[in-house]
């Protein structure tokens, strides 16, 4: 194969350098207006009054909005949020009502117009205290929202917006006849995505409910799909564009600013509306990761085989639960890791609390349950005086076994055990250091340590999410790929040119995606989330180059005067397999082929491809068992950290970390995915934290109080590698991995601090202020 | 209103502007320079990093008042005839852009430092880009794109 695997440069990579590539906040329309917002200054409070009489008096504001007068509930899994703030606001920064006017500075004079009397509300921020009975409660009439019944299962009156259950075996009888129980309790706070783009939005609602909106999404489609539900429009009046999106790592997809800025253009006569948040609506506006609370209990035999695991997942889900039902639902499904464990309880619970609101992030819920079950794995094999490679090799899921919601393990699902073995090799973990060694980190005060940890993901998305891909063949062969889904800078449309060159035999550089995504003209594809795009999006290209080809074959019969099965493709040409050198090009064929005569047949090539996970199932409601993962991409990390016991600083001197890829479709591309994951889990565990104070006012409102890993923090050196596993259903055997190289990092860097230091610490960020305390007090 | 005379990209502009707005905005919304990005509006990402008299500088933190009679480069400047440049390229060639937000001023940045130092060490462009953030690529592929630019032709 010629393309597949290849470092193929980015397609997009001309656009992206020069500065041509335009994003929602470089877009300007005629007749444009731009939007300003006023927030809450409470975590949590009633409206008692607005009042925007003198807004709407100053020169050049076309409209002022509140949710008294106009709103609508948005939400992908549970609709719990409203456009505006509506009655009450439920934390800090939440829009309570909006402007649009001539220019950004007219609209940010008239929102410090709005007069908004507030009653304040005693402000639930601790998850623990929020789901006892008689705690505040933030939604009041929680059980009136529209979400899937039988997929997620709120607990109105308690501050749940869902529980998610794993139950296997018996863990009571199991935690009886353990000899070694350990249980711990994790916290780990909220942290930021990030991207250095902010939401843009633009929206047009013009006359006869014709809707257009700009969106820096990842979910085209959703954001469509969920807008005209919310308003009661048919979809195919409502039109969504995503250009060049700067980056998004989960907080871009469901549905965010439009439909506010939607209802500013329809007062506004259709004339379109701008916002674009601040960082500091960014920070406390637009949603956060869900931080999490997690008890771990686990049970072994003295020989290290885990018999029995239960844990209680709390995440802190902030505000609203929109996107975090399914977040907790994910956690319960990976809730033990990668192991095979046959007594399993799980209980996953997203806790509506007062802080900013949480939603998808990059892993989705793994990297907050993979901290506390791998820092649980180095603790067992510590408590049993075992190497914890040892340790995670004796429990590791292996081919014929089953997953703790009873999923079958295959020859062809991936290998943990050889991703963990490669890594801990290549930095010897286990290995102790010689005593001249240990004698100079005496000395200094700068104490080594190393660790490993593996890692699991599935896409966790509806059964019936989808893709498909449409393949025009423009007059001279050259090919344009159209599709639904997302690339704001994971690489997947080059995927898409690498499969569609292989399989059409054209060089690549005669293949084109369509930049961005417009859904009156693109395909339909559910979101561009989960890692799902290189297998979801690349097989219905695949299945789109396989219709093309069938129609080249066709065409080619005519012109040829052959069989279809005499007939193959090759560098642009249909040939006769017999007689190579009769053949003819794809742009004789491409839009019809015309005979001698001037009689012509045939018509422009498109190819239409489509594809849906096969299998998936609903779980049961109890017990969690059900087939939900449509892959599971394995993974691990080695470590090796120099902590300075002086200053609490840890330093990342050499890192390994190896994934179960399927097929490497494109090595740099995939390396890039790997670095750019990692460095951002570093983040997670050293530095990364949102900030409240005890009114429940954020205090991480910019970069510099939110501080996300820079050029000086680079790790010393990372080692990244693969295993190759092929997925039966991924095209070409590969899987997803956009996600995986952030998962387990925090856990590793714990691990390898209590390998250096001796102290163990289970909350997060590894900041150097709290190691040095913990390592005070360990003294 | 006032006029500001300065030169971006070669060419001289005399612009009609408001006192309050910052460089990065006169670039963005009267010059239509939309290559300069804003990811903070606060000088803490670099998004909007162009080249002022010879420097690199966060533009979102320059007044427009500031610049009468400055020398501005722009991304939109470092292509030529048609043409992106070698260190353009060498981000291309080494995958050192994913979403591609921080890249304009990551290359400027880049330009700014091999204009001034045409052999940068590893740690002298760690120091040189430590002020541009990016969420994507890790780092590690820039610092390869500008250690490649740095070795070949300009």
């Amino acid at each position: 194969m010629s393309y597949i695997g290849k470092s193929i440069k980015r397609h997009d990579g001309v656009q992206k350098v020069t500065g041509r590539a335009e994003y929602v906040s470089d877009i300007k329309l005629n007749g444009m207006l731009h939007a300003k917002i006023l927030t809450s200054p409470h975590a949590h409070a009633k409206i008692v009054n607005i009042n925007t009489e003198k807004a709407k008096a100053l020169p050049g504001v076309r409209t002022v909005l509140t949710g008294q007068e106009e709103n609508t509930l948005v939400g992908i899994y549970m609709v719990d949020r409203s456009a505006l703030a509506s009655g009450k606001v439920r934390h800090w920064g939440e829009a309570v009502a909006a402007v649009a006017a001539d220019t950004e500075e007219i609209a940010e004079q008239a929102v410090k117009l709005i007069e908004v009397e507030y009653e304040v509300l005693p402000i639930v921020f601790d998850v623990k205290e929020a789901i006892k009975p008689g705690a505040p409660q933030i939604h009041e009439n929680a059980e009136e929202y529209d979400y899937i019944k039988g997929v997620f299962h709120p607990e109105p009156g308690r501050n749940i917006a869902n529980r998610t259950k794993v139950r296997r075996g018996d863990v009571e009888a199991a935690f009886a006849r353990a000899d070694v129980v350990i249980e711990r309790t994790y916290e780990q706070p909220q942290v930021f995505h990030l991207p250095l783009e902010p939401h843009g939005s633009i929206v047009q609602w013009g006359v006869d409910d014709n809707v257009k909106i700009y969106s820096s999404t990842q979910s085209p489609f959703a954001v469509r799909d969920l807008f005209a539900h919310g308003f009661g429009l048919p979809r195919n009046k409502v039109e969504v564009i995503a250009p060049y999106v700067g980056g998004g790592f989960g907080v871009k997809s469901g549905i965010h600013m439009e439909p506010l800025v939607g209802m500013l253009s329809k007062r506004c006569g259709g004339r379109p509306v701008k916002f674009i948040p601040t960082r500091e609506e960014e920070c406390t506006t637009l949603p956060a990761r869900q931080g999490m609370v997690s008890r771990i209990k686990t049970g072994a035999t003295k020989d290290g085989k885990i018999i029995a695991e239960e844990a209680e997942y709390l995440w802190v889900g902030g505000a609203y639960a929109d996107y975090g039902v399914n977040i907790s639902r994910a956690g319960a499904m990976t809730g033990c890791g990668p192991y095979d464990i046959e007594n399993v309880k799980v209980d996953s619970v997203t806790v509506y609390t007062n802080h900013v609101f949480g939603t998808a992030y990059r892993g989705f819920g793994h990297p907050e349950v993979f901290h506390g079950i791998e820092r649980q794995r180095d603790l067992l094999a510590k408590e049993l005086g075992m190497c914890p490679v040892e340790l995670r090799l004796k429990n590791l899921l292996m081919p014929g076994r089953k997953t703790i919601t009873g999923e079958l393990i295959t020859e062809n699902t991936g290998r943990v055990d050889k991703c963990l073995k490669l890594v801990s090799d290549k930095l010897k973990v286990g290995e102790g250091y010689t005593s001249q060694q240990l004698a100079e980190m005496k000395k200094t005060g700068k104490y080594r340590g190393k660790a490993a940890t593996v890692l699991q993901k599935s896409p966790a998305m509806p059964t019936s999410s989808a893709s498909s891909a449409i393949i025009h063949m423009n007059e001279d062969g050259t090919v344009h790929i159209n599709v639904g889904g997302v690339d704001f800078g994971q690489g997947t449309y080059t995927v898409l040119q690498q499969i569609a060159a292989e399989r059409l035999r054209i060089p690549i550089e005669k293949i084109s995606v369509a930049p961005g995504v417009n859904t009156d003209m693109s395909p339909y594809d559910w979101q561009t989330v989960a890692s799902r795009m290189t297998v979801l999006c690349g097989e219905a290209v695949c299945i789109a180059c396989d219709d093309v080809t069938r129609q080249l074959l066709e065409m080619g019969a005519i012109a040829l005067r052959a069989s279809k099965h005499d007939l193959a493709l090759e560098d642009e040409h249909v040939y006769v397999k017999q007689n190579p050198h009769q053949r003819v090009h794809y742009s004789k064929i491409c839009m019809g082929y015309t005979y001698e005569n001037g009689n012509a047949i045939g018509g422009p090539i498109i190819g239409r491809g489509k594809y849906i996970a096969q299998g998936l199932s609903f779980i049961c409601p109890e017990t969690g068992q059900g087939k939900t993962a449509l892959d599971w991409t394995y993974g691990a990390h080695a470590v090796e950290v120099e902590v300075d016991t002086n200053t609490g600083d840890i330093e990342v001197l050499q890192m390994a970390s190896c994934l179960d890829v399927g097929r490497v479709m494109n090595e740099a591309m995939l390396k890039g995915q790997v670095v750019g994951g990692v460095l951002q889990g570093l983040g997670t565990a050293l530095s990364e934290v949102v900030r409240y104070d005890d009114k429940g006012r954020p205090l991480t409102r910019n970069l510099t109080d939110y501080k996300i890993p820079t050029f000086k923090d680079m790790p010393g050196n990372l080692d990244v590698s693969y295993v190759e596993t092929p997925q039966l259903d991924g095209p070409y055997g590969a899987r997803g991995v956009g996600e995986h190289p952030l998962i387990s990092i925090t856990a590793v860097i714990a691990n390898a601090l209590a390998n250096a230091t001796g102290v163990e610490m289970f909350d997060l960020p590894l900041s150097a202020d709290k190691v040095r305390a913990a390592l005070r007090q360990a003294k | 209103m006032k006029a500001i005379n300065l030169t971006v990209n070669g060419e001289a502009h005399k612009v009609f502007c408001p006192e309050n707005i910052t460089l990065l905005t006169l670039l963005r919304e009267y010059l239509h320079l939309t290559g300069a990005k804003v990811g903070c509006a606060a000088g803490e990402c670099g998004a909007c990093t162009v080249i002022y008299n010879g420097k690199p500088v966060n533009s979102c933190m320059v007044l427009a008042m500031e610049a009468e009679g400055a020398v501005v480069e722009t991304i939109e400047g470092e292509a030529k005839d048609g043409k992106v440049s070698p260190l353009q390229q060498a981000f291309i060639d080494n995958h050192a852009l994913q979403c591609g937000f921080c890249t304009p001023g990551m290359i400027m940045s880049a330009r700014a430092l091999l204009d001034e130092n045409p052999k940068p060490s590893r740690d002298d462009i760690i120091h040189a880009m430590e002020g541009n953030l990016c969420r994507c690529t890790g780092y590690e592929p820039i610092i390869t794109a500008i250690e490649q630019a740095a070795g070949g032709v300009r």
